[in-house]
C-alpha cells in the first residue's frame, strides 16, 4: 500500500488545477509587460501538476504515520497554538504565554505542578529578556503586559 | 591586492565594541544551539532572525550575530555526538561514528579537542576561500543579465532538489509549492492582486520570515510532541580524560583535516550541498584513504577530525554563492539570505559594490568569531556539556514561545501567527512524507526575484522567449541545471549517504 504519496499526488493535481483557474481570473492590467501577471504562476502550477502525476505513478513506500492518539496530540498542540495566537492580544503576552508554555511542558512529560512552574518561568524569562532588557514590543493585554 | 585591502577595512568594522560583543554572543548561542539535539543551525538562526529584525539591528551587526551563530552551531554539534552519541545537529552526525567510541574508551576530552581544532582549521581556511573566491564569482556575476539570473535560480532549485533530496519528484513538488506561496499578494510590476482571495492580510503576500520560522522551528516542536520526547541527558558524568592531544596525535590527524577541509569547502560552494553533505563526503573520503585497517568506526581520531573539518569548511563555502550571487546553496544560508532580504539588501554582485562594509565587515567578523569559538570550545567546553542537561520538555516550549515572540514583533498581528502555525503543521507533514523543506523556503524567498528576471528579459526581447537561451552563459547555466537535476538520479546512491535523509538537508 503506497496510498500516502498517491493521495498527495491527487492533492498536487488539485492545487495545480485550482490555482491555474485562479490565475486566469487575475485581472489583466491595461498596461503590462509582454508576460503579464498570469504566466509565471501558471508555469509553476504546471510544474506542481507534473510532480503530482509523478507521485501518483511512482510513490514512495508508506511513511510511518503515528497512532491515532499521537495524531490527537498534534491536533491538540495545534489548537493550543491557534488559541494562543488569537488570545495573545486579549490576554497580553505574560498570561497567554504561561498557559501555552505550561501546556507544552506538560505534554512533553513534566508533572502538572512543574509544568505550571515552567510556564511561569518561561513567560517571565522571555518578558524580562526581550521586553525589559532588549525593548522588544510584546503583546499588551488589558493589564499592560 | 584590493581584496586584502578591503578585508583590512572589514576588520575596522568588525573590531568595534558592539560588533565584537555580538560576535561573542553569537558564538556562545551558536555553540549551545548546535549542541542541543532538536536545535540546529537552520532552525536556530531562523528563530533569531525575526528577533534581530524587530530589535532594529542594522545590517552589519545583524549579519555578524547570525553568521557567528551559524559557525558556532557547526562547532557545537560535535559535543553531543561525542559524549552521548546523539548528533546535536545533522552535520555532526558523522562525528558520532568515531567520536562516541573514543568517549567510551575514556578519551572524550581528546576527541573534543581534536574535533575542535579540526573545526577551527576547516572554518579558518574556508573563510580564506570565501575571501578569494567570492570576488572572482562577483566578476562573473557582473556579466549576468536577467536571462542568466533566471537560469541561475533554476540551477539553484535543480541542484538542491537533485543532489540533496532522496526523491527528486518530491523536491520539485516542494519547490513548486514554495514558488506558488511567493506568488501570493500584489504583483510588483502591474499592481494587481494575485491569489489574495480578497483577504486584506494576503495583499502584502506571505512574509518569508513567517514561513521560515514555521517550517523550521515550529515543526520541530511538533516532532517533539509526536515522540513525547521530553527528557534530558546527563553528559556531565562522562569522563573527559586528557583534554589536550599530544603533538604526535595532531600530526597524525593533520592529513585528515586537510582533506576534510578541501572536500568540505568544495561541497559547501556547490549549490545544493550543505554542511551535512560536506561532513559525510569528508568522512567517506578519509575512510577510503586511510581506513584500511578497520579502525574507522572504532574510535579512530581521524574519523573525528575529517568530518568536523568538513562541516565547518562547508559552512564557510556555502557563504560564497549566497553572498556573491544571492543564491543560497543550503538551508541555513537560505535562512541567512532571508535576513538580507528582510533588511532590504539585495545580495549578489551589487552587495560587494554598494555595501563593501557589510560584506567585508562580515568576513572579518567570521575570522574573529572563529578564534572566539576555538577558545569557547577547547578550555570552556564543560559549560556546554552542562547545558545538555536541560530537558527538552522545558527547552522546546521556550523555542516555541520565542518563535511566536519574534514573529509577533515584526507585525504585531495574530494573522501572521496563525500563518506560522499553519506552516508548522505543513512542515511536520512534509517531514513525515519525506518532502524536503529547503526547496519550499528557497521558492518562497526567490520566487518573486525569479519572476521579475523572467519578465525583465522578455520585456527587453519584446516577448521573444528564445531570448532566455540567447547567450552562451545562460546556455551553460541551464546545462548545469539539467545535469544537476538528472545526474543524481543515476549516480545519487554513490554520493548520498543512506542514513542522511532529507532532514539532514533541512538542518544545515
Amino acid at each position: 500500500m503506497k496510498i500516502t504519496d498517491r493521495i498527495l499526488g491527487v492533492i498536487a493535481l488539485g492545487i495545480a488545477a485550482f490555482f491555474i483557474w485562479r490565475a486566469t481570473l487575475i485581472e489583466e492590467p491595461f498596461i503590462s509587460d509582454p508576460v503579464g501577471p498570469r504566466v509565471f504562476p501558471i508555469i509553476i502550477c504546471v510544474l506542481v501538476g507534473l510532480t503530482g502525476l509523478g507521485l501518483i505513478l511512482k510513490p514512495d513506500p508508506e511513511p510511518q504515520w503515528p497512532a491515532l492518539a499521537t495524531l490527537l496530540e498534534i491536533g491538540a498542540g495545534t489548537a493550543v497554538f491557534v488559541a494562543y495566537a488569537e488570545l495573545l492580544p486579549l490576554l497580553g503576552f505574560v498570561i497567554a504565554t504561561v498557559f501555552a508554555a505550561g501546556y507544552l511542558a506538560w505534554r512533553l512529560g513534566a508533572t502538572l505542578p512543574k509544568a505550571a512552574l515552567a510556564g511561569l518561568a518561561i513567560s517571565l524569562g522571555i518578558f524580562v529578556v526581550f521586553h525589559l532588557a532588549l525593548g522588544l514590543n510584546l503583546a499588551r493585554g488589558p493589564l499592560g503586559f | 591586492m584590493d581584496t586584502l585591502h578591503a578585508l583590512g577595512d572589514g576588520f575596522l568594522v568588525a573590531l568595534s565594541f558592539q560588533n565584537l560583543a555580538l560576535a561573542a554572543l553569537g558564538c556562545f548561542l551558536g555553540t549551545i544551539i548546535g549542541a542541543l539535539p532538536g536545535l540546529g543551525p537552520s532552525n536556530g538562526v531562523a528563530i533569531l532572525i525575526p528577533l534581530a529584525f524587530s530589535l532594529g539591528l542594522p545590517a552589519t551587526p545583524a549579519l555578524i550575530l547570525l553568521t557567528s551563530v551559524y559557525y558556532g552551531a557547526m562547532y557545537g554539534g560535535r559535543i553531543s555526538s561525542i559524549l552521548i552519541n546523539i548528533p546535536g545537529d545533522e552535520p555532526a552526525m558523522m562525528t558520532c561514528l568515531d567520536g562516541y567510541p573514543m568517549a567510551q574508551a575514556g578519551k572524550a576530552g581528546e576527541a573534543l579537542a581534536i574535533s575542535g581544532i579540526a573545526s577551527f582549521v576547516g572554518a579558518f581556511f574556508a573563510t580564506w576561500g570565501l575571501v578569494f573566491l567570492a570576488p572572482q564569482l562577483v566578476k562573473v556575476a557582473l556579466l549576468f543579465g536577467p536571462a542568466e539570473y533566471f537560469a541561475l535560480f533554476a540551477l539553484a532549485f535543480a541542484t538542491i532538489g537533485g543532489v540533496a533530496a532522496r526523491n527528486q519528484i518530491k523536491a520539485a513538488f516542494a519547490t513548486g509549492i514554495g514558488l506558488l506561496i511567493a506568488m501570493v499578494g500584489v504583483d510588483l510590476q502591474t499592481g494587481v492582486a494575485r491569489f489574495s482571495f480578497n483577504n486584506i492580510h494576503l495583499y502584502d503576500g506571505i512574509d518569508f520570515l513567517v514561513a521560515i520560522v514555521g517550517l523550521f522551528a515550529l515543526s520541530e516542536v511538533f516532532v517533539f510532541l509526536e515522540h513525547r520526547a521530553g527528557g534530558g541527558v546527563d553528559a556531565t558524568k562522562v569522563p573527559l580524560g586528557r583534554s589536550m592531544p599530544s603533538a604526535k596525535m595532531l600530526g597524525h590527524v593533520t592529513p585528515a583535516v586537510t582533506r576534510g577541509t578541501i572536500v568540505g569547502f568544495l561541497a559547501g560552494v556547490l549549490p545544493g550541498a550543505g554542511a551535512s553533505l560536506g561532513s559525510f563526503l569528508a568522512y567517506m573520503l578519509e575512510k577510503k584513504v586511510s581506513g584500511r585497517k578497520g579502525t574507522f568506526g572504532a574510535g579512530d581520531p581521524r574519523g573525528v577530525a575529517a568530518p568536523e573539518a568538513g562541516n565547518n569548511a562547508a559552512a564557510g563555502g556555502a557563504l560564497v554563492p549566497m553572498l556573491a550571487l544571492g543564491v543560497p546553496g543550503s538551508g541555513t544560508t537560505a535562512v541567512l539570505l532571508s535576513l538580507l532580504l528582510a533588511l532590504n539588501i539585495t545580495p549578489g554582485p551589487l552587495l560587494f559594490q554598494k555595501h563593501p562594509d557589510v560584506v567585508w565587515g562580515l568576513i572579518a567578523a567570521l575570522f574573529i568569531a572563529n578564534i572566539m569559538l576555538l577558545a569557547l570550545n577547547l578550555p570552556l567546553v564543560k559549560i556546554f556539556v552542562r547545558v545538555l542537561q536541560v530537558p527538552s520538555r522545558y527547552l522546546m516550549p521556550t523555542v516555541a514561545m520565542v518563535s511566536f515572540v519574534g514573529i509577533y514583533g515584526i507585525s504585531g498581528s495574530s494573522f501572521d501567527l496563525l500563518v506560522m502555525v499553519g506552516f508548522g503543521i505543513m512542515g511536520w507533514l512534509f517531514r513525515k512524507m519525506d518532502i524536503p523543506l529547503v526547496p519550499v523556503i528557497l521558492g518562497v524567498l526567490l520566487g518573486k526575484l525569479m519572476e521579475t528576471n523572467l519578465r525583465r528579459e522578455l520585456t527587453i526581447s519584446d516577448g521573444n522567449w528564445g531570448a532566455l537561451l540567447d547567450s552562451p552563459l545562460s546556455i551553460a547555466i541551464w546545462t548545469c541545471a539539467i545535469l544537476g537535476f538528472v545526474l543524481p538520479l543515476f549516480i545519487g546512491r554513490f554520493i548520498r549517504p543512506a542514513a542522511v535523509n532529507n532532514e539532514a538537508l533541512d538542518s544545515d
